[in-house]
């Protein structure tokens, strides 16, 4: 493809990918369009068409690489959210990993290296139902969540490149 | 910030993707019983007033290649993190940076910044780079990689509710499907070594 912002990525990254869908990736990570048809506008920006464009994204949703058209919420314009955090034996962490991500209100659940290791972003419509979630994480488990709520950010998500850095 | 019901209710609406077909505003119009015009307006809204951050496609990031995923927590002074946070914010490997409050005798970190990098060679180098860069060296800190991904899926900002929710999966026991990148196991997805 010739686009001289982005370059070609390297081909172990995603090498299934077609030159239009390394493009939508690229490019509409933000700024979705906002248009009765978003699709064709996408289209009309980068000179493809309609059907190609959504056959492109619905099959990187197929294929695993894209999770869905959606949104990022700035903290503490949307309701409520912390990060949180539970010293978990190692033992029972899987059971009480799918225990915690089983809560609609929990997203990103890793596990990482450390005592702290199960590590979760709650997010609720306000501060008492985020309360009530936690406190029922806690019942549910019988671990305590520590909570590490923001207090400002300096770069917030932007999406990812396909190329490295 | 106050959000409307309906502004709600798009955001519940939203958290399983727009729908990939011609009209997916009046899709989604059409299920809430409003008009076209006005599930429209109010995502402009929500993007304007910077509710939404990001509206896009949202990638799974390890299935693109970013597997190694670093949270670098550093304990700084309160009165020197902002700035140090705006430095690190603009390194270019930097993902995310965050200040965020502390817990007592738990946790004594207050600045956050994430790395997702090809592998952990890679980005512990970006670390050392950083904390040379920063002056960090003295400063307490520590390097949390990641291990497993039981979860990513967007966050849920819906109607306030009185009990929390558990879904489906949970009540029938089946096993937690919401993949963080290409897997088609169950369970746990993306393990990194």
């Amino acid at each position: 493809m010739s686009n001289n912002r982005n370059p070609k990525p390297t081909p172990d990254l995603a090498p299934d990918l077609s030159a239009l869908q390394i493009r939508l990736i690229e490019e509409f990570q933000r700024d979705f369009p906002t248009t009765p048809r978003p699709f064709a506008t996408i289209a009309e920006k980068i000179g493809s068409d309609e059907e190609s464009v959504i056959t492109a994204i619905s099959d990187m949703k197929t294929k695993g690489y894209v999770d869905r058209v959606g949104a990022t919420y700035a903290t503490g314009r949307a309701g409520a959210s912390t990060l949180a955090a539970m010293e978990i034996p190692q033992d029972q962490l899987e059971k009480i990993a799918n225990l915690v991500s089983h809560f609609t209100e929990i997203n990103h659940n890793y596990e990482r290296e450390d005592k702290l290791n199960l590590w979760f972003v709650v997010t609720a419509a306000d501060q008492a139902s985020l309360n009530t979630t936690i406190h029922s994480i806690e019942a549910k488990t019988g671990f305590a969540v520590h909570r590490m709520p923001m207090i400002e950010h300096y770069r917030l998500d932007l999406g990812f490149a396909l190329q490295w850095n | 910030m106050e959000l409307s019901e309906l502004q709600h209710r798009l955001i519940e609406k939203l958290r399983d993707g727009l729908p990939i077909g011609k009209r997916p505003y009046a899709l989604i119009a059409l299920e809430l019983g409003v008009p076209e015009e006005t599930v429209i307006e109010t995502f402009d809204h929500l993007i304007k007033d910077k509710v939404i951050n990001r509206f896009g496609m949202i990638v799974r990031h390890r299935s693109l290649g970013y597997r190694a995923n670093a949270m670098c927590v550093f304990d700084i002074a309160d009165d020197l993190a902002p700035d140090i946070g705006k430095i690190m914010a603009n390194l270019p490997y930097v993902t995310l940076c965050y200040r965020r409050e502390r817990v007592k005798d738990v946790w004594p970190y207050n600045l956050y910044c994430m790395i997702h990098g090809r592998d952990r060679l890679t980005v512990r180098a970006q670390i050392r780079h950083m904390i040379a860069r920063l002056d960090l060296g003295d400063i307490p800190s520590k390097i949390l990689f990641s291990k497993q991904c039981f979860t990513q899926r967007a966050g849920k900002y819906g109607a306030p509710s009185a009990s929390s929710s558990l879904d489906s999966a949970a009540l029938t026991g089946g096993s937690n499907t919401d993949a963080c990148a290409i897997s088609p196991k169950p369970s746990v997805i993306g393990r990194i070594s």
